[in-house]
């Protein structure tokens, strides 16, 4: 079981920046979080997208962003639970709350906050009828473990850069790859594209566009065969013994839906004149994922959220202490892991 | 000053619900924006991505024939990936409102 002051599920900006606030209170963090790298959406949709603003950043890239605010939370010891979803929560006796994830990875703090954005990233799946029924028993939508594909036979469906780059990587480990798009123009980054025309042309991998996979067969429960159409005329099929669609990824509210917590427009009310709680005391709801009258979802309306939180959360653990608001830069920053930032000390010296 | 001007588009919802709304064309919005404005499809499941053409999520299908400007190659390639994709698939976010729309006749395609 992992211990700790707060549990933040979403490590998006947001997220991110409250291990740092909730670090200048001595309080730790823990995120949660459904990708398996921090950003949210700003490292899923637009890491190499422009965003002007943020304060003192004229213009700072999604990706940029994501990677200062690791930066800046980092002598804080933020622990990390990735690429997994926060399943159900459950308020004890004692006051603390746990988190599960859908992988059974037990959290356990007095503080949750949600940072979900628009909810966590599920792969966007195509329309084909019987997809489900294989699901596990040769079609995947995410590709977890490489080695499991070795000497297989693959279909990759998809025109961005994870079709380009898993058909890259398992050209390597797969008996044989066919990649499947609905045009002949892919998305994706020039080198993967041109590394996928080099494994064209010397016969590596098979690369079928105009194209669009319309049904599965299986064998005995498993996957066997794929049907195709070019051109929305002929239909082909191909054996196979894994089915890979990977169009993306797009956010769904999931679970927390089923927590108890009011929700709006898809969206958790909190209380906006005090601290961002929900109606579930000890829960905050801060970022993207929360509304209130005149709720803007901006990433610097996150940060201001998550800094209010930050403090509801230290009275909520350090019941009856004071607080006294100090600034960085009069008392520095002292990390978890023994460093020390401050600012540079004045000379006093008489000029003689 | 000259007063603001409205154009009007019909818009046929995910229920199927039809709604005339109202569009000002003087505030560089586009139809992602026009339609969440209206709340004619639930938050969180339009404009996703902000209207950047990186989601899907805004499609829709025109189903008047005005002279839309033409698909970029972002909007052409997330189209591509996109699900319910038809011939007259736009995405919303990357058709700015102006004023030789009036009487658009779009359909909200469904949520994937």
């Amino acid at each position: 079981m992992i211990k700790t002051d707060i549990i933040i599920i979403g490590a998006g900006p947001t997220g991110l920046f409250a291990v740092f606030e909730a670090g200048l209170l001595k309080l730790k963090c823990h995120l949660i979080d459904a990708l398996a790298v921090p950003g949210g959406q700003c490292s899923e949709i637009y890491p190499k997208k422009p965003i002007y603003d943020i304060p003192a950043y004229p213009e700072i890239l999604a990706g940029e962003l994501t990677e200062k605010l690791l930066e800046q939370s980092k002598q804080f010891n933020p622990g990390f639970t990735l690429g997994e979803r926060a399943e159900t929560i459950e308020k004890h006796k004692d006051g603390l709350f746990t988190v599960t994830t859908n992988k059974g990875t037990i959290h356990k703090a007095p503080v949750v906050a949600i940072a979900g954005g628009l909810g966590s990233f599920e792969p966007r799946k195509p329309n084909i009828q019987n997809l489900s029924d294989f699901e596990d028993k040769g079609v995947a939508y995410i590709v977890k473990d490489p080695e499991i594909y070795r000497n297989k036979k693959v279909v990759i469906a998809g025109g961005g850069d994870s079709a380009l780059d898993w058909t890259i990587f398992l050209s390597d480990i797969a008996k044989h790859v066919t990649l499947i798009h609905r045009r002949n123009e892919f998305r994706g980054a020039l080198d993967s594209v041109d590394k996928v025309q080099e494994l064209k042309d010397k016969g590596i991998i098979q690369l079928i566009t105009p194209a669009e996979v319309t049904a599965l067969q299986g064998n005995g429960g498993q996957l066997s065969s794929i049907t195709y159409s070019l051109n929305d005329s002929k239909n082909n099929i191909i054996e196979t013994d894994a089915f890979i669609p990977l169009f993306g990824l797009s956010p769904k509210l999931g679970p927390i839906a089923n927590w108890g917590l009011e929700i709006e427009k898809n969206a958790i009310k909190v209380n906006n004149a005090l601290d961002y709680q929900t109606n579930i005391p000890g829960v905050f709801a801060i970022g993207d994922i929360n509304t209130y009258p005149g709720k803007l979802k901006l990433i610097l309306c996150g940060f201001h959220e998550a800094t209010l939180m930050c403090q509801a959360a230290y009275k909520i653990i350090n019941p009856g202490k004071r607080f006294v608001l100090k600034y960085t830069t009069v008392s520095g920053i002292d990390g978890f892991d023994g460093s020390r930032k401050q600012a540079t000390k004045s000379v006093v010296k008489s000029i003689e | 000053m000259s007063q603001p001007i409205d154009i009007s588009i019909k818009v046929t919802d995910r229920d199927g619900n039809i709604h005339i709304v109202d569009s000002p064309i003087d505030m560089a919005l586009n139809l992602m924006e026009v339609i969440r404005m209206h709340e004619l499809a639930p938050e969180g499941t339009i404009g996703i991505c902000g209207g950047m053409a990186m989601c899907a999520s805004c499609q829709c299908y025109v189903n008047s024939s005005h002279d839309l400007p033409e698909k970029s190659d972002d909007e052409r390639a997330m189209l591509s990936e996109a699900f319910n994709v038809k011939a007259n698939s736009r995405l919303g976010c990357q058709i700015q409102i102006n004023s030789k729309m009036e009487g658009l006749e779009i359909e909200l395609a469904p949520e994937e």
